[in-house]
């Protein structure tokens, strides 16, 4: 069975004006189905150029993608969006929640861009919740909810769809460290019990611990790629509260 | 379906987040559709009643008026001196075709009696053919025949102002009044028709037989003669041809030379009217034309405000994009969030449009007429003004590039 991306000399280069800038210069990855990644590297290594095309949010300027053996090179916007809609779950460092909005529309969005039935989408979005522990919280809105909790919204929205893979940038870059290691937590959960395959990205080489695979960027390509033999244990979030 | 009711309520629930720009932009579109509504309302009254004064005149109707002589270097006005007799009105009818009837009309004011009631009124002696051209039914009684015209019959018809300020409550018909002190039987009462074009009560009138007007009420120099003759074509089309006929037909019979003027006049009673009624048609365009604008503005205004959403929310279109919202779902969210504006602000102006107009009309006495068309139609022209200026900014919104607009601040 082929490898869940597979990822081959991938180039991107962005024109500033006059300046080209190389963000990627030819990165080649294997990553398979179950695995819990964490890419790190300092700010402009890459990194999180190398997310957005893993997200089809963005095309590479050479070299190949493949998710699911899925090419996203000749692919409309439409058919990227639909993709990302139905394999790629995304979990942001500023959450990105719609604000105004209850925590139930909020998980529910895929859903409704997938144009599930209302019934099916009731049960999925609830499911997603009670995946990440805000059983009772369904009817909050963004602004009522902790850091922590609003993470764990975006969590439960990346989920709903059931994804292929799941994408996290700086996931917990804007929360406290005992918060961070409850995220840690439900990652290591999701991974484990659901077998969902997790790429993340941090600079901060205590959360990239809890990863069973560390890769590390520098000026646009791969400098280390190495397996986390003895992942750090979330204490806390690895069970259903 | 599902996604066209979410798309709904996200723009319900957008527009009510921002309550008072939602309303100060609506009201752009309120001022728009309610002046679009009043404009027309007023223009199809006024076209209307026009409409209505040119069938209480009877259609298709040529006035041959006598007239305009030359006597003794001294000019004399239409219908002063009587110049045209009976025998014109017979060979009018017999000889052009497409008349359908002729009436020829001898009148003049006259005091008339009732018991102690007196009224000064017009008495029209014509012929029984002056009801069908004039399409002027009886409310009550008969009207005259051939028989009262050759027997000069004292006999007489009523207009209701007249019939109202002799008799009051009183039938009249079978009655006797007394127009220069002859005695004349009532045996029928008009129907009323109400005001001519020019103001005049069409009801204050008695109409007697045009022999008994020439031999007991305007005895006449000459017998036979008339001021007026009342034509009626066939059809609208030839109008034109009967006057020029009546024109050729009549000079021939009175022996005008070709350098001569006439001696009568045609006047084209409908043309004139009709003329009238394209000038309100125009009036009424030109008014709506002017509030249409109004509502283009109120459109621009909606332009303007979605634009700024759009920015506004630049995040949030990242957020639904990045989750897998296609091109058209941001598109229709936003548009039918400009659609639901200009809608909502195109009812509730209806609403103010029709009060308004009312208001108006009964401080004004104008005639309004409202028409579930011209209603439609302001609904439906907000509705694109909705679409049509939420479009761009929609479109916009539809193509952000996700990355940009996840990282916007």
């Amino acid at each position: 069975m082929d490898s869940l991306i597979q990822v081959h000399d991938l180039v991107k280069i962005y024109s500033l004006g006059e300046v080209e800038v190389q963000a990627l210069r030819g990165v080649s990855l294997l990553v398979e189905r179950g695995e819990f990644v964490a890419i790190m590297g300092a700010s402009g290594s890459g990194k999180s150029t190398f997310m957005n095309i893993l997200g089809f949010l963005d095309r590479p300027t050479s070299g190949q993608y493949l998710l699911e053996g899925i090419n996203g090179e000749n692919l409309s916007r439409d058919d990227l969006a639909e993709i990302r809609n139905r394999k790629i779950g995304f979990v942001f460092q500023g959450f990105n929640l719609l604000s105004r909005t209850s925590a139930l529309e909020n998980v529910e969005l895929p859903l409704t861009y997938a144009g599930a039935p209302t019934s099916k989408r009731k049960e999925m979005t609830q499911k997603a919740l009670s995946e990440v522990g805000l059983k009772g919280r369904e009817h909050h809105h963004p602004s009522q909810l902790s850091g922590g909790e609003q993470q764990r919204v975006a969590i439960a929205r990346a989920l709903v769809n059931r994804p292929a893979i799941l994408l996290a940038d700086e996931p917990t870059g804007n929360l406290d460290t005992k918060t961070s290691e409850e995220i840690m937590g439900i990652f290591q959960r999701l991974n484990r019990e659901m077998g969902i395959t997790i790429i993340m990205i941090t600079h901060e080489p205590d959360i990239a611990s809890f990863a069973k695979r560390n890769i590390h960027f520098r000026d646009g390509s791969i400098v280390d790629d190495y397996k986390n033999l003895a992942p750090t244990i979330a204490a806390v979030g690895g069970e259903v509260k | 379906m599902t996604r066209l009711l979410a798309s709904l309520r996200i723009a319900l629930r957008a527009l009510t987040v921002n309550k008072m720009r939602s309303a100060l932009t609506m009201l752009g579109i309120i001022i728009g559709v309610s002046a679009v509504i009043a404009m027309i309302a007023v223009g199809s009254g006024a076209k209307q009643r026009i409409a209505e004064q040119i069938a209480s005149m009877g259609s298709n109707l040529l006035i041959v008026l006598s007239g305009s002589s030359t006597s003794g270097g001294l000019r004399f006005g239409s219908g002063t001196v009587p110049t045209l007799n009976v025998d014109d009105a017979k060979a009018i009818l017999t000889e052009i075709p497409s008349v359908k009837y002729v009436a020829p009309t001898l009148g003049g004011v006259a005091q008339v009696v009732f018991g102690n009631q007196n009224w000064s009124t017009v008495i029209n002696g014509t012929t029984p053919e002056a009801l069908e051209i004039r399409d002027w039914p009886l409310s009550s009684g008969r009207p005259f025949i051939q028989q009262d015209i050759d027997g000069a019959t004292k006999v007489c018809l009523l207009g209701k102002t007249v019939a109202d300020n002799l008799f009051g409550g009183i039938d009249p018909v079978g009655q006797v009044i007394r127009i220069k002190n002859v005695p004349f039987t009532v045996i029928g009462v008009l129907a009323p028709k109400g005001q001519s074009t020019q103001g005049q009560d069409q009801d204050d009138t008695i109409i007697v037989p045009l022999t008994t007007a020439q031999k007991r009420l305007f005895g006449m120099q000459f017998p036979g003669m008339v001021r007026v003759i009342m034509v009626q074509a066939r059809e609208p089309e030839v109008m034109k041809d009967v006057e020029n006929q009546i024109n050729d037909l009549l000079r021939q019979r009175h022996h005008i030379q070709p350098k001569q003027d006439n001696d009568f006049s045609v006047r084209n009673l409908t043309e004139i009217m009709s003329t009238a009624e394209q000038s309100a048609s125009v009036m009424s365009l030109l008014l709506g034309a002017i509030a249409s604008i109004s509502l283009i503005v109120g459109g621009i205004g909606i332009m303007n405000i979605m634009l700024v959403s759009v920015t506004e929310r630049t995040r949030e279109i990242g957020i639904r994009i990045a989750v897998g919202a296609k091109g058209r779902d941001i598109l229709l969210q936003f548009l039918i969030e400009s659609l639901v504006l200009s809608l909502i602000g195109g009812t509730m102006g209806i609403g103010i449009g029709v009060a308004g107009t009312l208001i108006l009309s009964s401080f004004t006495q104008w005639p309004t007429l409202f028409s579930v068309k011209a209603i439609l139609l302001a609904f439906l022209f907000s509705g694109s003004v909705g679409v049509f200026f939420g479009f761009y900014p929609a479109r916009k919104a539809s193509m952000l590039d996700p990355i940009e607009a996840l990282h916007y601040e």
